[in-house]
């Protein structure tokens, strides 16, 4: 549900990242945290445990630039990937433009990957959202580990729907501004249509 | 898509502006803010300037998420009203018409009672506002038009590019 303010002329969007535990959605955020002019971010909050692992969200917001005199705002949200943090996902996914799904790529967690995808598609449905009108994209991140899994086999398996995907190596950056822009990219344009 | 989007016109912002300000003088209040139940800051009234306001807006909408979660659990329709007692400054946070989130931050020259008071009041007012606000995007939705010219009718693919430069 975005947010459009005509008097302070600002739109602001939500994007989650959505996925597993440890499949590097906190690593997405960090990296773009690092990567951003300091004008353009607010503080990265993690409410995570003393391990690091993300105990209901991660927040980043992100003040793209202008779109025709308006203010385009981005408000980045993790979930929390661990399968017993279910209730919080789904607070999480409320109001949400859209959703980056993170998968990892080493071929002993796919079937984790299926699980999350499925967890999402049925925390969407309840919020009377479809995965397949939403604006919408996969990530498939650490490419650069040995054993990861074959694109065809992850697309297969993950991406039934042919959305745009994108290989990722989140700690470098690689992938990680390209899943996000295409997202945006799709938000703003749902924007176009309804407005 | 489950929730409509909340817009908001001059007009309106102007309303809500008018009652954060109210609230904030009567109340005695250090700073009173307006935030939709996603986490976005709507308005503010008070001094804001040491307040990081977007994270705030995130936080406290994740907190009433949150409480509401252990509502339904206990079989709750919702907690309305949250306060956190710190040692200089209290926050009392109150959910209103089920959409928007208000925040009232003060010290010891208010209290409790005062700011439970004053809220109450607000909280009236601004069910009414933002029912206003829902039944007028209905309203437009129905009949297809505009109340203002849209910024996004002409969005090309060059914009949203130019925007990861």
């Amino acid at each position: 549900m975005s947010f459009i303010n005509y008097s302070s002329r600002e739109i602001n969007c939500k994007i989650v990242y959505y996925g597993p535990g440890l499949c590097g959605k906190t690593t997405n955020l960090q990296f773009i945290y690092k990567k951003t002019n300091p004008e353009q971010k607010g503080k990265l909050i993690s409410l995570a445990t003393e391990s690091e692992r993300t105990l209901f969200f991660d927040f980043l917001p992100l003040a793209l630039g202008d779109i025709r005199g308006f203010k385009v705002r981005f408000h980045l949200y993790t979930v929390p990937g661990q399968v017993f943090y279910a209730a919080s996902r789904k607070l999480i996914l409320k109001g949400v433009d859209g959703v980056i799904f993170v998968a990892d790529s080493q071929i002993e967690r796919m079937e984790a990957n299926m699980e999350s995808l499925e967890d999402l598609k049925i925390n969407l449905a309840e919020q009377g959202y479809a995965i397949e009108k939403l604006p919408y994209a996969v990530q498939y991140n650490k490419r650069d580990l040995p054993g990861v899994a074959p694109l065809e086999e992850m697309n297969k398996l993950l991406n039934l729907n042919g959305v745009q995907w994108f290989e990722a190596v989140a700690p470098t950056g690689v992938g990680v501004f390209e899943t996000l822009k295409s997202v945006a990219k799709q938000v703003l344009l749902e924007l176009k249509k309804h407005y | 898509m489950a929730d409509s989007d909340l817009v908001m016109y001059e007009n309106e912002f102007q309303r809500i502006d008018e009652e954060l300000q109210k609230l904030h003088q009567q109340a005695n209040a250090t700073v009173v803010f307006l935030v939709d139940k996603n986490g976005q800051l709507i308005a503010s009234a008070g001094d804001t300037h040491d307040i990081d306001t977007t994270s705030l807006a995130s936080l406290t909408a994740g907190n009433i998420a949150a409480t509401g979660g252990i509502a339904r659990l206990l079989g709750q329709k919702e907690f309305t009203i949250l306060f956190h007692e710190g040692e200089k400054d209290n926050i009392h946070i109150s959910l209103i018409g089920q959409r928007v989130i208000l925040v009232v931050i003060f010290d010891k020259r208010s209290s409790l009672g005062l700011v439970r008071l004053r809220v109450k009041k607000t909280s009236e007012v601004l069910t009414r506002l933002f029912d206003d606000i829902t039944s007028k995007a209905e309203k437009e939705k129905r009949e297809g038009g505009k109340a203002a010219e849209s910024p996004f009718a002409e969005i090309s693919d060059e914009d949203i590019d130019n925007l990861f430069k």
